[in-house]
């Protein structure tokens, strides 16, 4: 073993490090890796981003006024692929290329190659999709969720391009998910045993089983959906023996662990930060382990609250509505634990907590509102209308993203080394808390009062809400460039060098290599005490 | 309306849009709800309950949780000096925070479970109506009485484009509304034409699926008379936000009058249809119906300008149906293309305005082919295929 260490470590010495395209096309460096994930993320979070300003100005007042319906369509179409498959799932692989080996005491990723290939085939479904909406005929503009007969026998044919893009990400996250995986269960330093692993790191391992267990399933539904459009057959076609219903039950299964896999992450990063700075252990570290698990394993039984409207047998209705009200008493745990670790702390606000504890607040209004869409009779009423949309932009938004801009924040000094600009930092997160509040928050009440989501025109009483929604959307919009400046300014490595702890209350291994984090770390495992 | 768009063109519009707003105000109207409405019928008010209940147990939630949180974020601040205590974990506490929600939900699924049970109960109804979408319109058949119709937004195009001001019941208005009886079980059966399409009326708590090929039931029971509005509430395409559902309910006697006038005035259209078999429309009459027909019923995919939408549907002007072989384009019209966005219009058009359409088709945007379709041609199509 001592041996084969000192092999590698002789062969890094002569493996310079190419500069220039060459460093970032052939990587095979988790950090460089990371690094090419969260600035790809983060610029598909700007285009998908400018797709929602489209959306928001023409909502800005009743009346058609700068898209036509059908543009707007594959806005929102667009806009929701983005913001999910490439914005959210990316960045969270990001964080967990750079911070699972520095977390577990691993020299890199398992399997770097792949890792490379998994990475450099997303910019091409990317590419594809939003290439698409240059067609003659338009983009995709069915909704993310592309439901048949919309997406089949009534869309247009850059459906077949879409179906090409999916299956390039679902098989970019495949690969990922691989990694993480293998990456964790045989490159634990010794004595990183399993309930030693840092939350992240649990989270990660968890969501990884979930992406391969559902991602093969969005591959066999956007498959359905191509050979039912070009190929005659009739897997969602009533008229040839299918079931349009069929449809959603098989994207849902997907779809609903889908959302978990991009929230699971997201506890995982307010796990590490939150006991940073209170200055205290995290609470009911095993049961927030096992309240990950949990809400995994149920996310494959409520599936169906998605489709309460679909006219489903009451027996199922009912299974539904009890498993889904079910994963809040797992989810309530880990807002419990979070808030009893604040509790009687030694509480500080710098920027990761102050995302950390908007995240708590308002991820739980998400869920608040998420245990009310499961109360099947009120969903009849929810179901469809800016009441959900609120619903998963409050879990999306303000739970994913929040944490990842969290997780940013928290571990951006150990990436380049300098303390990033604070003074930019607070104002980035006072803008986009009170723009975000102001974005969603009405949204609740427009849908309440019968307002349905996807629709380019409105009738007018719901006029001056949309008018203020837009309004909060534009400067949520433009508060994210505080981010990108403070970003290229910080990768410039401008601002003032930190220490190798950088945070007074933070524990866990990545804060024990130096900061920035050298091109290669744990050449030798690092003692686990 | 635009095709390509241009960030200039996206300011322009949008001050533009601006200026206008205050030049074309809005009628004034009620101001929002801020709340979900309570309805008019006895499920509508269960599930406003229902939403009631579970919205104050989240906000007690949210209370003590937050209030606990805020507490700690004040008073055991780094800044206070406050120092950290060593605790992480206590059994008894988890325990109480795992199983006192799991009370409280049982506490929440039962009236759920009673409400859901029978909103879900359409059966012994006094009233069938069968509700197919399509796009972008909705189709009423009552199973009892030999009364079908369709039902189109009725909103003209001009206060859609910010020409006209927009009216009250803007984008919530239709030609022909639903019309129930009030005191009634009145079963809705729920179907497609095409894609996927949601009826849903706030009032009556009933939002359902229509899927093509299949059949869904849903049922409501009102007690107030009035006119009440919603929406079609799952995309469906590009007008899916131009599709709503009107419907009155009528006190039962007025329920039979209204019925008994829609007999003698569907026998009217039937005579006038006889009279127009005798007879030829000049070139004029047909252009003009033709025009408004088509303004209604086609031009929501074939454009106002006949032009379509490249790539999702084809334009009119200069196409070979429109200018070609007559008896094709009479087929097309009337039986639509299988596979595709082009409805079967026979049943939902009179043959008067589907001879005005055609001949409008064939002569408007340059098509200029001269041919005149009378009435009687549409009737001998139909007698003959």
């Amino acid at each position: 073993m001592t041996t084969l260490v000192q092999e590698q470590d002789d062969h890094d010495e002569h493996h310079a490090i190419p500069t220039g395209i060459k460093r970032w096309l052939y990587t095979t460096n988790h950090k460089d890796i990371g690094t090419l994930y969260l600035w790809f993320a983060f610029i598909m979070f700007l285009i998908g981003g400018a797709m929602a300003m489209v959306i928001r100005a023409e909502l800005f007042q009743p009346g058609l006024q700068i898209v036509e319906p059908h543009f707007f369509n594959q806005m929102t179409t667009v806009h929701g692929l983005i913001m999910v498959f490439g914005a959210v799932m990316p960045a969270f692989t990001g964080l967990a290329n750079w911070m699972i080996p520095l977390m577990i005491g691993a020299p890199d990723m398992a399997l770097p190659r792949m890792n490379n290939l998994s990475f450099w085939i997303l910019p091409f479904a990317f590419l594809i999709l939003l290439m698409s909406l240059f067609m003659e005929g338009g983009g995709p503009a069915f909704g993310w969720t592309f439901y048949a007969p919309l997406s089949t026998t009534y869309s247009g044919d850059s459906t077949a391009l879409f179906v090409f893009s999916v299956h390039i990400m679902g098989i970019s996250s495949i690969m990922g998910a691989i990694n993480v995986i293998v990456t964790i269960w045989n490159m634990r330093a010794p004595g990183m045993t399993w309930m030693k692993m840092p939350l992240f790191v649990w989270t990660w391992f968890i969501t990884a089983f979930l992406l391969i267990a559902v991602m093969p399933v969005l591959a066999g539904v956007v498959t359905m959906v191509l050979t039912d459009k070009f190929f005659g057959t009739s897997f969602f076609d009533a008229a040839g023996g299918g079931d349009p219903v069929m449809f959603q039950h098989i994207f849902w299964f997907f779809g609903h662990p889908e959302v978990y896999i991009m929230i699971l992450p997201a506890f995982g990063v307010i796990s590490a930060i939150v006991p940073t700075f209170s200055r205290k252990k995290l609470f009911g570290y095993s049961s927030m382990v096992y309240a990950t698990a949990s809400i995994a394993l149920l996310s494959f039984v409520v599936w169906a609250h998605h489709m309460f409207t679909t006219g489903m047998p009451v027996f199922g209705e009912l299974f539904f509505m009890y498993c889904t009200m079910l994963i809040s008493v797992p989810t309530g745990v880990k807002v419990f634990n979070w808030v009893a670790t604040m509790w009687r702390g030694s509480i500080s606000y710098e920027v990761p907590m102050l995302f950390a504890i908007a995240f708590i607040i308002l991820f739980t209004i998400g869920g608040f509102s998420g245990l009310m869409l499961a109360i099947t009779p009120a969903d009849f009423q929810y179901h469809d209308t800016y009441f959900v949309v609120a619903h998963f932009h409050y879990v999306l938004v303000t739970g994913a993203i929040f944490s990842i801009i969290a997780g940013t924040y928290y571990w951006l000094p150990k990436w380049t080394g300098v303390m990033y600009d604070v003074t930019l930092a607070r104002a980035h997160f006072w803008c986009s808390l009170i723009s975000v509040n102001l974005l969603f928050f009405p949204m609740h009440f427009v849908g309440l009062a019968g307002m349905p989501r996807r629709i380019p025109d409105y009738s007018i009483q719901f006029a001056d809400f949309n008018q203020w929604i837009s309004i909060g959307g534009f400067a949520f919009g433009l508060s994210q460039l505080i981010f990108l400046a403070l970003l290229i300014k910080a990768c410039r490595k401008k601002g003032k060098p930190v220490d190798t702890q950088v945070w007074e209350g933070a524990e866990g291994l990545e804060w024990q290599v130096p900061s920035p984090a050298p091109y290669h770390t744990f050449d030798k495992p690092p003692e686990i005490k | 309306m635009k095709n390509k768009v241009s960030i200039l063109q996206i300011s322009i519009s949008l001050i533009l849009s601006n200026v206008f707003s205050f030049a074309f105000a809005a009628e004034s109207s009620e101001p929002m709800p801020l709340n979900m409405t309570r309805g008019v019928t006895s499920i509508s008010a269960d599930v406003y309950d229902l939403h009631m209940q579970i919205f104050l147990i989240c906000t007690a939630i949210g209370v003590v949780v937050f209030g606990l949180m805020f507490w700690a974020m004040f008073f055991h601040r780094k800044s206070n000096g406050h120092k950290a205590a060593n605790f992480h974990e206590s059994v008894k506490v988890e325990i109480a925070w795992t199983v006192i929600p799991f009370i409280i939900l049982i506490v929440m699924a039962i009236p759920a479970t009673k409400t859901l049970i029978a909103m879900e109960d359409a059966s012994e109804p006094d009233l069938s109506i069968l509700v197919t979408g399509s796009q972008w319109k909705w189709h009423y058949k009552y199973m009892d009485h030999d009364i079908d119709f369709y039902s189109i937004l009725a909103t003209p195009t001009e206060q859609i484009n910010n020409q006209w001001a927009k009216g009250k019941n803007y984008l919530l208005e239709v030609d022909r509304p639903l019309v129930i009886p009030t005191g009634k079980k009145v079963r809705f059966l729920m179907t497609s034409d095409d894609v996927i399409h949601s009826w849903w009326v706030p009032d009556f708590a009933v939002k359902k699926d229509a899927n093509p090929g299949f059949i869904n039931e849903a049922w409501t029971n009102v007690d107030v008379p009035g006119i009440y509005r919603g929406q079609c509430a799952e995309l469906c395409g590009k007008d899916h936000g131009f599709m709503p559902v009107v419907v009155i309910a009528k006190e039962p006697a007025e329920f039979e009058l209204w019925l008994s006038q829609d007999v003698s005035r569907r026998q009217a259209a039937k005579e006038e249809e006889q009279r127009l078999l005798a007879m030829n429309m000049s070139f004029d009459e047909l252009m003009a119906e033709g025009e408004r027909a088509y303004m209604a019923k086609c031009a929501a995919c074939h454009q106002p300008n006949g032009m379509g939408l490249p790539g999702v549907f084809p334009g009119l002007a200069g196409s070979a149906i429109a200018v070609g072989d007559i008896k094709q384009h009479i087929e097309v019209v009337i039986n639509g293309v299988g596979g595709t966005a082009m409805q079967a219009f026979g049943k939902q058009m009179t043959k008067k305005e589907m001879a005005a359409v055609i001949t409008y088709e064939r002569n408007a945007w340059g098509n200029n082919t001269g041919d005149l379709v009378q009435v009687k041609d549409i009737f001998e199509f139909m007698q003959n295929n």
